[in-house]
């Protein structure tokens, strides 16, 4: 018995769901603050159950171009993990690597492309630390890869994994605050787990 | 001049004076069916290569391009074309990111599988911009069945 779709979610596990985005997100921003070496103030993260036409408005439209850092999840728990990230986030770090700034992300140095990568790791890494230790779950992530260009066209690689399980994924909309200025910013991050892994996760929460 | 937009794992078909298009392919596969003898044109945009490897095909036939290409085909034969008369042109199936090279290339294989179904139906294809690492965003003019793709990073071309 287990749920065969994030569909079939009820309240109480969307709230779980939630709630591990919160936890999770807080860690990821704890470290983009100590790697970027400023001060990030982050706000409670809105954490929906969306439809992956729905993300793509959420982000600004389909033919938005944002950079993408794909990571997969392997372990007990499998699925992927995709940061939409979009110009104002990366200007802000570019500005904090290499105190400059960029005309496009399109046109965007292997230097800084690495360098979103490494943030990529860092921020997948302690949303993934947070699961692993609240659970006892062995996740294991893939190095990130990164793509600029229409947001749709970047959605399509989750839709298309798992577009046998469902249309819906679990998005995690954090807002920053960054540096001196607390100058707002925003990332957002998509979590698809395979349903056999959700099930999982609840079942070790004694939730199933 | 009307837009008509066709949706992800949706379909359409017109006549002149509309544009048909679809916006940010990325594995996805725009495919754009025009009559030789007459202005009228479909355009169907597929996610995945197969309705027979799919537990959830029967909700919409339009995801795959076996399905989805079959029935763009019967609209456009209930308008009174003849299949025989038909020609296609095909955008997208990109693989966004390289770490999928050892994951799965759904771009390939929906490449691949819309040739399969388009040859099944002796529909000859007369241009494509398929595959590479980037997005595409297709408007099909069906007055002058010229396909035209827009990317970010490989600007705009004309087929």
């Amino acid at each position: 018995m287990g749920f065969q779709n994030i569909e079939e979610l009820d309240a109480m596990h969307l709230d779980v769901l939630r709630e591990l985005g919160n936890i999770g997100s807080g860690n990821a921003a704890t470290s983009l603050a100590a790697l970027m070496n400023k001060e990030i103030n982050i706000n409670v993260p809105d954490v929906k159950i969306l439809d992956f036409n729905e993300v793509a408005e959420y982000v600004g439209g389909p033919e938005k171009v944002v950079m993408g850092l794909l990571i997969t999840l392997e372990g007990d728990i499998n699925g992927m993990i995709l940061y939409i990230l979009d110009d104002d986030f990366a200007q802000n770090v570019v500005k904090a690597f290499f105190g400059s700034e960029f005309t496009s992300l399109v046109e965007l140095g292997e230097m800084e492309r690495s360098a979103f990568n490494e943030i990529g790791n860092i921020m997948a890494g302690a949303y993934v630390n947070a699961l692993s230790s609240m659970t006892g779950m062995t996740i294991n992530i893939s190095t990130p890869a990164i793509c600029v260009d229409m947001a749709g066209a970047i959605l399509n690689v989750p839709s298309v994994k798992f577009a046998e399980v469902g249309d819906k994924v679990l998005f995690i909309d954090d807002s920053f605050g960054v540096g001196d200025y607390m100058q707002k910013v925003k990332s957002n991050m998509i979590l698809v787990p395979e349903m056999e892994s959700l099930n999982n996760l609840f079942t070790r929460l004694g939730l199933m | 001049m009307g837009m008509i937009n066709i949706g992800i794992s949706d379909l359409n078909i017109a006549r002149p004076p509309h544009i048909l298009a679809t916006h940010a392919l990325g594995s996805c596969i725009g495919i754009c069916l025009r009559d030789k003898t007459q202005a009228i044109g479909g355009l169907a945009h597929i996610m995945l290569p197969s309705s027979k490897e799919a537990t959830r095909a029967a909700d919409n036939p339009r995801r795959y391009a076996d399905t989805g290409i079959a029935e763009l085909v019967a609209m456009l034969k209930r308008e009174g074309v003849n299949p025989a008369n038909l020609t296609a042109k095909i955008a997208g199936g990109a693989m966004m990111f390289q770490s999928q090279i050892t994951a799965f290339n759904i771009g390939a294989r929906n490449i691949t599988a819309v040739k399969q179904v388009l040859a099944y139906f002796k529909i000859p294809i007369i241009a494509e911009d398929t595959g590479l690492n980037y997005g595409r965003t297709v408007f099909f003019d069906v007055a002058s069945n010229v396909m035209q793709v827009k990317s970010v990073t490989n600007g705009t071309v004309n087929l």
